[in-house]
């Protein structure tokens, strides 16, 4: 089955990365690189996003054209820092991969919709 | 749709049904409601087995076997072996819905069942099928339990999708128990079984360090069960449904299944303490009789000693857990002769092992009791006093603080916390005690 795992992290996560010391922070990016390492088998696409501040949204009302807005779409300290594809038997691997994630804060687990 | 199929369920014994004019129809609704209990958790987990996890189709095969039971055996008779018989009928529609359905085709040519044409039911149950303790069935049955309790459904959805499908009560039943309408338990069923398809959920009982975590959410569900049948057994609602006795079944065959988890018999262990002591927990008038005013002569003295040998060889594994530890601590007052005459050391020590498990504020203020009767009432309030902020919206704290101050002479305190008491719980029961001592 294939999941979007949704590397997600409020403020406080936020918080607790800007005070990593740069060994701390090489490490942090040693596990990660690790953790794909490991997984690589069963990851597709993957990518790291940039900061909520740089978002840009448009959003379609009732009528008229869309409104293009400063900011993200998730209002509040709740942000998606990066995201990874896998394709796994069940959501027990799937919960796995999550548990080992090195990069904290929340991983939400979406299975991805199939026709049929 | 899975709503039609909920209300769908053949009654059972105890939703009161009408006397049939006929004894044969009788004999069939006892036998059909003796077999049901065993059999429905049984036939669903094999089922599922055979439909590869999938829960939803599963459930609708067991339905259909047991209406089909519901209406022939008033007509034919009941058969010999009526677990045998149902198992029969459920497999082979089992195997239909596999015929029927595309999807179903690779799995089809895998399983072991013959997929030549039924044989007719009057030549009796298929032979070879019934397995004892131990073989397939039962792992099947295990993972059906272990699937309702997965740490991704919602505990009150786990807990509706165990007592429906595992413990086989109809929604209606489940309704009853947490006075929520039956529509609401349809929805929660409904919402539990498609996420269990849609987000890929395994049919399958973990292995490794896994196992231990996912048992602990399997325990805490039966636990839950017990705790909200206990709670609310006070007999002031005779229409609820007390789930005591459905948590009992439940961890006794969980206990079955899985004979090497000390937890499991330490669960087993404390529900039946708990139950064999329920006659003396009320008095005529409905009121909760604590625990130091009860009269221990009727309680089951019988069920208290076979409860404490289970509990001891389940200690001779040498792996506490907060189950054990809590059945241990009920065993104690259980064999105590008088509140007077029970071992509160043994109690207290058993409160401290428990903390290091469970380190929560409710079983520190309940350590205060042994607390007391070892260390004195001043030194036992000036604890639960420590835990007034944590515990500040909690009854029992005030309750508590209340027995302590009473205690100590100080009677207008006393007085107060009783009131605090009064005002932050609904249980009538619990409110007839506090009013009473109020008076």
């Amino acid at each position: 089955m294939k999941y979007v795992l949704l590397f997600c992290g409020d403020a406080d996560d936020a918080a607790a990365f800007a005070a990593l010391t740069p060994d701390e922070l090489r490490a942090r990016y040693a596990e990660v690189g690790a953790w794909f390492a490991e997984h690589r088998a069963r990851i597709g696409g993957s990518n790291q996003l940039q900061g909520p501040e740089t978002a840009t949204s448009v959003r379609f009302g009732p009528d008229g054209p869309p409104v293009v807005t400063d900011g993200p779409y998730l209002e509040g300290k709740e942000a998606i820092g990066g995201y990874a594809e896998v394709d796994v038997a069940d959501l027990d691997e799937a919960l796995r991969m999550a548990r080992t994630w090195p990069g904290r804060g929340t991983v939400e687990i979406r299975p991805v919709a199939t026709r049929g | 749709m899975a709503g039609t199929r909920d209300r769908g369920d053949p009654p059972r014994r105890d939703e009161g049904l009408t006397p049939a004019p006929d004894n044969r129809i009788a004999a069939a609704q006892d036998s059909l409601a003796a077999a049901f209990r065993e059999e429905s958790s049984r036939l669903t987990a094999s089922v599922t087995r055979i439909l590869g996890g999938d829960f939803a189709a599963a459930e609708e095969v067991v339905q259909d076997a047991l209406l089909a039971a519901w209406q022939q055996w008033p007509a034919d008779g009941v058969p010999d072996q009526p677990a045998a018989w149902l198992r029969t009928v459920a497999r082979r529609r089992a195997i239909d819905v596999l015929r029927r359905d595309l999807r179903y085709r690779d799995r089809l040519a895998a399983t072991a069942f013959p997929a030549g044409p039924a044989t007719g039911l009057a030549a009796g149950p298929a032979t070879g099928s019934v397995a004892g303790p131990g073989g397939d069935e039962e792992d099947d049955r295990l993972m059906l339990i272990f699937t309702c309790c997965h740490p991704a459904l919602a505990t009150e959805a786990q807990v509706a999708l165990t007592l429906r499908t595992v413990c086989g009560l109809t929604t209606a039943e489940i309704a009853r128990a947490f006075l929520v309408s039956e529509a609401a338990i349809i929805q929660r069923l409904t919402r539990a079984r498609r996420k269990i398809a849609a987000a890929g959920i395994p049919y399958r009982v973990p292995d490794g360090d896994e196992l231990a975590q996912r048992l602990t959410g399997v325990l805490a569900v039966v636990y839950l069960l017990f705790n909200e049948g206990y709670l609310t057994s006070a007999g002031d609602r005779p229409q609820r449904r007390d789930l005591t006795g459905d948590a009992e079944w439940l961890a006794g065959l969980l206990a079955r299944l899985m004979p090497a988890e000390p937890e499991v018999a330490g669960l087993v262990a404390l529900i039946r303490l708990h139950r064999a002591r329920a006659a003396a927990r009320f008095d005529d008038a409905g009121r909760l009789v604590l625990l130091r005013y009860q009269d221990r002569s009727r309680w089951r003295h019988a069920d208290i000693a076979a409860a404490t040998d289970l509990l001891v060889r389940a200690g001779q594994r040498r792996r506490p857990g907060p189950y054990q530890l809590q059945a241990a601590i009920v065993a104690c007052h259980a064999e105590a002769p008088s509140w007077q005459d029970t071992d509160w050391t043994q109690i207290l020590l058993l409160y401290d092992a428990l903390l290091e498990h469970l380190p929560s504020a409710v079983v520190r203020l309940h350590r205060t009791i042994a607390l007391g009767q070892v260390m004195g009432p001043e030194k036992a309030l000036s604890e639960a006093d420590t835990l007034a902020p944590l515990l500040d919206r909690y009854h029992l704290l005030h309750a508590t603080r209340a027995e302590f101050l009473r205690a100590l002479g100080r009677h207008d305190e006393a007085r107060r916390a009783d009131e605090r008491a009064l005002g932050l719980t609904g249980n009538p029961a619990e409110r007839a005690l506090l009013e009473q001592r109020l008076a």
